[in-house]
């Protein structure tokens, strides 16, 4: 009999008697999140958020607030005209001298910060990630108040691979000391738009 | 096993208490953490139902284990990951060599995985001369300094800044005597980021597993999973067969839960989605029994394998806080390794449900609600009647015995040892009675309850 074959043999002689699900509506909202309490909790994981009412504003913004920003990736060319061309091509180790990377999110929820970003926009997975300094662009009507609002929308999957991205990368394992920059992204910007 | 290989619980405690400073500077540090989960869970007035909701969907998982399985299975390789059985840690522990192996790398990158702690995989594959890099900047620590993990989710919670400095120095080349945690964190992204990039071969642990849509779910901080997995040409995901959830939105209750548990964060920085291989890559998923089956048929104990590896149990724990997670001597510490270990190897770890003082603290805070400190006192019970417990032990509880169900002989004991601690203080005021360790005994009276009653009834 194979591993397999014995693991689940074992498992069904012993699993206990099933019980029902629950039921998770009455966690879920009707009203939108509120963009307010979504931007307190960015701050509050070391993100900023500026709030935008055009593409145009991003770059000016970038140019004030970032000094060491020279290679910037954009996932749109009306977010940074001038961008970086042809990054896709390779494995994601193209991307390593990458200073800042300015990509789409679809959802943002209120309650954590926390923004769903899926591989069909970033096309290359390790983009988030590797780049030194991370911008997110969201639209203000995509924030939703809890997390089982984010799971009714994205219930699905459409891509490969997504990830929910809140505050920049960080750790606390010295001590506890609190140390933004840890392996991802060392900065996260949310443009706010509309 | 015959021997033990290590000493057990209360003499390690020991040790680690030899130095009061800093035991009070870890059960201070750690109970911080705990206070960040209660301001937290206290800003979610649905908190309880979330904590009952994640309890009830891992209690229909226990029960639909099999199917779950097979569902994410079919899930899984239909999105083209190839899916490997493991019944036990050798099992799992060949597999990843197998792959490693097939792929020619001497040398690879490895996200925070206690299931891979639990297989003791690092030790194996460096006897088959292949280098393990541990990219969690805490195992990187613990794993520089050749020591185990302390804690699941804060590795080196017992090591302070300037014991890091030195190790940093020692093997990373930064200045002798910087402790600073931001030089020092930025030294380990540079160099942990030159691992990612020669990396050909990624590991990483799972929090979640979907079986609906066969897709696995990591949780990091720092982004090392994911710096890992997206620039290796193959990736392996390491779970447990109890990772498995029903249904993609109840992550919901699971990712509003954990990192709140965990650190007092409303979430963790990524809670990355891996379903299908990226273009070109292999996604390796080894599914680990080793004793989870057998745990599932112990109708006390299962409720064990709901457990999502938080943490929180550790960091209320009033003995973990004081005894350190080495103190353990098991990958998982603390309460919930108490009660995990025995089923792996009752006599190995048959001090681990003694180390608690059944507060049930651990219960309190668990999200999924795990009644963990009566599964302490059951185990226990386990364990004496399996004959476990220390000789010692079990001969002074069998005179205990004999002596509370003899009304004549309690007497005569009363009266002799009364005699005794009045007379001959000493006989008891030693080192070998270990109820004298760290406590003054009492000033014998010198009549009994009974006798004092007697003579005071009749006035």
């Amino acid at each position: 009999m194979s591993s397999r074959e014995q693991i689940l043999a074992a498992i069904k002689r012993n699993q206990p008697e099933q019980q029902e699900l629950p039921v998770l509506d009455s966690f879920r909202h009707t009203e939108a999140g509120d963009p307010a309490a979504f931007r307190k909790v960015v701050e509050t994981l070391g993100g900023q958020v500026y709030e935008i009412t055009s593409y145009t504003e991003i770059q000016p913004l970038v140019a004030e607030h970032y000094t060491d920003v020279t290679r910037v990736v954009s996932i749109r060319p009306e977010y940074f005209p001038g961008a970086i061309t042809g990054w896709q091509e390779g494995d994601g180790r193209q991307l390593e001298q990458v200073d800042l990377a300015i990509i789409p999110g679809q959802l943002g929820v209120a309650e954590n910060g926390a923004i769903w970003i899926t591989e069909q926009e970033i096309e290359v997975r390790v983009l988030p990630f590797i780049t030194q300094h991370l911008a997110i662009v969201l639209p203000r009507t995509e924030i939703l108040p809890t997390m089982h609002d984010a799971y009714a929308r994205i219930w699905s999957p459409s891509a490969g691979f997504g990830v929910f991205i809140a505050g920049p990368s960080k750790t606390a394992d010295i001590e506890q000391s609190l140390v933004l920059g840890a392996h991802g992204a060392k900065s996260l910007t949310v443009f706010l738009i509309g | 096993m015959n021997e033990h290989q290590h000493k057990e619980h209360s003499l390690l405690a020991a040790d680690f208490n030899r130095n009061e400073p800093r035991v009070n500077w870890h059960d201070e540090t750690l109970w911080w953490v705990r206070q960040k989960r209660d301001r937290m869970a206290w800003t979610l007035p649905e908190w309880e139902a979330l904590r009952e909701a994640a309890s009830c969907i891992k209690h229909n998982v226990l029960g639909n284990l099999h199917d779950y399985l097979v569902e994410f299975e079919r899930n899984a390789q239909q999105n083209g990951a190839v899916v490997h059985w493991a019944a036990n840690a050798e099992e799992h522990n060949r597999i990843v060599l197998q792959l490693l192996r097939e792929q020619g790398v001497k040398r690879m990158v490895k996200s925070k995985s206690m299931l891979t702690e639990e297989c003791h995989l690092n030790p194996f594959l460096a006897e088959n001369g292949i280098e393990v890099i541990d990219t969690d900047l805490g195992e990187r620590i613990v794993q520089l300094a050749k020591e185990p993990p302390s804690h699941i989710v804060l590795p080196c919670i017992h090591k302070k800044k300037e014991e890091i400095g030195e190790l940093f120095h020692e093997h990373l080349g930064t200045p002798a005597g910087n402790a600073d945690p931001q030089f020092l964190t930025a030294a380990a992204r540079q160099h942990l980021r030159k691992e990612f990039i020669q990396s050909r071969v990624a590991i990483t642990g799972v929090n979640f597993a979907v079986a609906e849509t066969g897709e696995m779910v990591v949780c990091t901080n720092e982004g090392n999973a994911d710096m890992g997995a997206h620039l290796a040409d193959v990736h392996i995901a390491c779970m447990g067969i109890e990772k498995i959830i029903p249904k993609r939105h109840h992550l919901g209750v699971f990712l509003r839960l954990l990192a709140r548990s965990a650190t007092g964060q409303p979430i963790t920085t990524y809670s990355s989605h891996f379903r299908k291989p990226k273009a070109g890559q292999q996604l390796h998923i080894v599914l680990v029994d080793n004793g989870r089956s057998r745990q599932l048929d112990r109708d006390d104990f299962r409720n064990s394998l709901k457990c999502i590896r938080c943490g929180a149990c550790m960091n209320t724990c009033p003995v973990y806080r004081r005894s350190g997670g080495h103190s353990y001597h098991n990958a998982i510490a603390g309460p919930i390794g108490a009660i995990l270990a025995p089923n792996l190897d009752m006599k190995e770890y048959a001090d681990l449900p003694f180390a608690s003082t059944l507060c049930g603290s651990c219960s309190n805070v668990c999200p999924v609600k795990i009644d963990i400190h009566q599964q302490l006192y059951k185990w226990r019970q386990v364990i004496v009647q399996e004959g476990h417990s220390k000789p010692a032990k079990a001969a002074s509880m069998h005179a205990m015995n004999m002596v509370l169900s003899r009304p004549g002989l309690y007497k005569a004991a009363g009266g002799a040892g009364r005699w005794v601690m009045r007379a001959m203080p000493a006989v008891v005021n030693n080192k070998l009675n270990p109820w004298y360790k760290q406590r003054e005994m009492p000033e014998a009276p010198k009549q009994s309850f009974a006798d004092w009653y007697k003579k005071n009834r009749s006035k």
